[in-house]
């Protein structure tokens, strides 16, 4: 048994905290909070391979596996970088089998996942609770519209998941993409809106795993997040003194400091789960990623929270990074089916197991 | 990452399932004491008890890894482990790091066989997270015999024990770790009164124990006299392991509880059990791959540090809200019930053993985040000039 990382993926880890350290995520994700442009930081994910991580290797990518991708976005989600993955590698996911594979494993085209859930193939709400339908296929065309589609704007190709549950691809000139910014200004999202758009259907591709996928990736890189917000709170409660005493020596800010490190340690043992799952254990991968969004999702909503109370007032002022990792944790818990549909998702898995 | 079997733990666990298998039969039911022990006997025979004790000892000399298959085969096959626990998981073990080689000749072999049952004396009503604050006191005699007295509680199994492995103050004029000493007590000495202590269920699982100047004989101290600390944190420390090797040997799994709540129809389609029981297991399912990663580190040759507390917290707090969630759903009858009923009436006295969650906490906060101590009062003090006695 050996249920850690390989001396491969450490380093894949590595390599990417030192890429992205160089590329002053932060003060662009503040920026773009005050409106500023946001530098392209897809060459950097391109010098990397990233893009091409989940495509097979006889198709140009590097044929990496799922745990790869959330050490990846792991990285991405602790410094905040806006580099537009998580729509573009669950749609490599679907794509590998596609003509165009080679082109957007190299990083040359971009793609976006325009995600429907597995079991009723509906997709989230522009508003409101009542899930929507997924696009139709009929003869050759999907019509239809999604919202929140995480990395829309900007796509070559969208892999479109529809109402009955077959993948098709579309050319993003055949769509119509309206870029949206709600409250953290380093995701990009987009409404799709499809009007008899040509698609290529992609037969055996698999769209319940890349919903899996992408719960796994957005789990990762919220457990990225919770590290950084852990950390710079420790330095902080070290530095800080009140009554004659660092603020870390309270038991108060201290037993909360403690919950963060409880749940990212859950999180990263769940992450561990949903790798393996995703390599050895298919039929585990809705359980493991579903309960990896879960405890991930919840630990972000606590860590980004502490972070401002740990910090004090500072914390909660636009010129500290604090509200930034908020802002982050808020979205991301609404966004792909929400947290809520992740949670009863274990609840349901299990349930069937036992009965 | 691979959770399959090398082929030679493969081997041992076909080993393992046959002997199980050919002898489940002969497995007593989980109270009886008596046949807990004779079933213990016929484990430890096969090899399935104290499989990472050396050799020399009676033990098979294994890796952490192989006690693992050792239990999860136990657990499949439904049947009762060993009866001592206590004994064969921490205090042999500290014996054969700390003791003399006349006691680890001695008390071994009888206690693998559960010839001699165990039990662990460290807490008391006025040191538990706190132990270096214990009070019990050993006092040396002119022929270097001692005489004990004092007060130890939570002691599982003092009521079938032959020995117990006892921590007790032998200098009260240093600092408090400073002045312990590490005793084997024969729990026959005259002196010594054992009473069952009734918990919220109404369940007895555990004792208090009086010692009335009770005579010790002259090298019965484990490791050295004033070096108790240093032998009790080896205690600890394979109570840790004991708990990584066996991190479900509770039952607490998210797919018992999953059957549990099925109990009522309409529970696995109502949104709030769903969202309440997803979290919940979650919780659940992480410490299950904690669990691998924790066994990861050990067959590395790494001991368990503090985080693995993090594992306790999980653990009490995923369970509390399981038996929450239980009655909520089954109503009032599950709290008549003996394993839902059990469960929720045990939980918060758990939250406080082996250390209460607040301790937990601060030692996770301080040992692995590296904040700062709290300001200690107690530091560099003699123990007798400290205020630690329990109000009455």
């Amino acid at each position: 048994m050996n249920f850690a990382l390989s001396d491969e993926q450490e380093f894949l880890r590595e390599a990417a905290r030192g890429t992205l350290g160089r590329a002053n995520t932060l003060e662009v994700a503040r920026d773009a909070l005050d409106g500023g442009e946001r530098p392209d930081l897809w060459p950097t994910a391109v010098q990397a391979g990233w893009p091409g991580l989940l495509i097979p290797e006889d198709r140009g990518g590097a044929g990496l596996g799922a745990i790869e991708a959330m050490l990846v976005f792991a990285e991405l989600g602790r410094v905040l970088a806006a580099i537009p993955l998580l729509g573009h590698l669950p749609a490599t996911y679907l794509l590998g089998g596609w003509d165009g594979a080679e082109a957007l494993a190299s990083g040359e085209r971009r793609a976006a996942y325009v995600p429907a859930m597995p079991g009723d193939w509906t997709t989230d709400p522009r508003e409101g609770t009542r899930r929507a339908s997924a696009p139709v296929l009929d003869t050759g065309t999907v019509t239809g519209e999604v919202a929140w589609v995480p990395d829309a704007p900007g796509a070559d190709v969208l892999a479109v998941v529809t109402a009955d549950g077959t993948v098709a691809a579309v050319d993003a000139t055949d769509a119509e993409i309206e870029p949206v910014r709600r409250y953290d200004a380093t995701r990009a999202l987009g409404h799709v809106r499809l009007d008899a758009a040509p698609a290529t259907v992609l037969p055996g591709a698999d769209p319940t795993t890349a919903w899996h996928l992408a719960q796994a990736l957005l789990a990762a890189e919220s457990l990225g997040a919770v590290e950084a917000a852990l950390e710079r709170s420790v330095a902080y409660a070290k530095e800080r003194f009140t009554f004659g005493r660092a603020i870390g020596s309270y038991q108060a800010v201290k037993h909360e400091l403690v919950e963060i490190l409880r749940r990212l340690d859950n999180g990263r043992s769940l992450m561990y789960y949903a790798g393996w799952a995703a390599q050895d254990r298919p039929d585990e991968l809705a359980l493991a990623t579903a309960a990896f969004r879960t405890v991930a999702g919840g630990a972000l909503d606590h860590a980004a929270r502490t972070q401002i109370s740990v910090h004090g007032g500072i914390g909660a002022t636009w010129e500290h990074d604090a509200p930034l990792y908020f802002r982050r944790a808020q979205l991301s818990r609404r966004l792909l089916g929400g947290a809520g549909s992740a949670s009863a998702r274990v609840a349901r898995e299990l349930f069937e197991q036992a009965a | 990452m691979d959770l399959n079997d090398t082929p030679e733990l493969a081997a041992y666990r076909t080993k393992v399932r046959g002997w199980l298998t050919d002898h489940a039969q002969e497995a007593p039911p989980r109270e009886d004491v008596a046949e807990r022990r004779e079933w213990q006997r016929k484990l430890a025979e096969a090899g399935l008890a104290a499989v990472t004790w050396p050799a020399e000892y009676g033990g098979q000399g294994l890796g952490p890894l192989h006690q693992v298959v050792v239990n999860q085969e136990i657990g499949r096959a439904g049947v009762a482990g060993i009866f001592d626990v206590i004994g064969v998981g921490m205090l042999g073990p500290t014996i054969i790091a700390h003791g003399t080689e006349d006691q680890k000749q001695r008390h071994l072999g009888p206690m693998l066989a559960a010839d001699e049952v165990w039990c662990q004396m460290f807490s008391e009503p006025a040191a538990g997270s706190d132990l270096a604050g214990i009070q019990t006191r050993a006092k040396r005699q002119d022929d270097g015999s001692w005489r004990l007295s004092g007060q130890k509680v939570w002691t599982t199994n003092a009521q079938y024990a032959a020995f117990g492995l006892l921590l007790a103050r032998t200098d009260a004029d240093v600092p408090k770790h400073k002045g312990l000493t590490m005793f084997v007590v024969p729990m026959d000495a005259p002196g010594i009164t054992v009473r069952p202590l009734r918990q919220i269920s109404g369940e007895a699982h555990f004792n208090e124990v009086f010692f009335d100047d009770v005579p010790l004989p002259a090298g019965s101290e484990v490791g050295p006299v004033d070096g108790g600390w240093g032998v009790a944190m080896t205690t600890l420390m394979f109570e840790r392991v004991a708990i990584g090797l066996g991190g479900e040997g509770f039952g607490w799994r998210a797919d018992r509880f999953a059957e549990a709540l099925l109990a009522d129809p309409a529970a696995s389609d109502d949104p709030e059990v769903q969202h309440r029981f997803g979290e919940i297991a979650s919780e659940f399912l992480a410490l299950r791959f904690t669990g691998y990663r924790t066994l990861t580190a050990l067959q590395r040759g790494n001991v368990p540090g503090p985080e693995g507390a993090l594992a306790k917290v999980t653990t009490i707090r995923a369970a509390i809200a399981a038996g929450e969630l239980l009655c909520d759903v089954l109503g009032p009858e599950a709290l008549a019930d003996d394993r839902h009923g059990e469960l929720v009436s045990d939980l918060p006295g758990l939250k406080t053993a082996g250390g209460t969650e607040e301790i937990l906490r601060s030692m996770v906060g301080e040992r692995v985040l590296g904040l700062p101590p709290e300001p200690r009062l107690d530091k560099g003090v003699p123990f007798s000039e400290l205020r630690v006695k329990v109000a009455s």
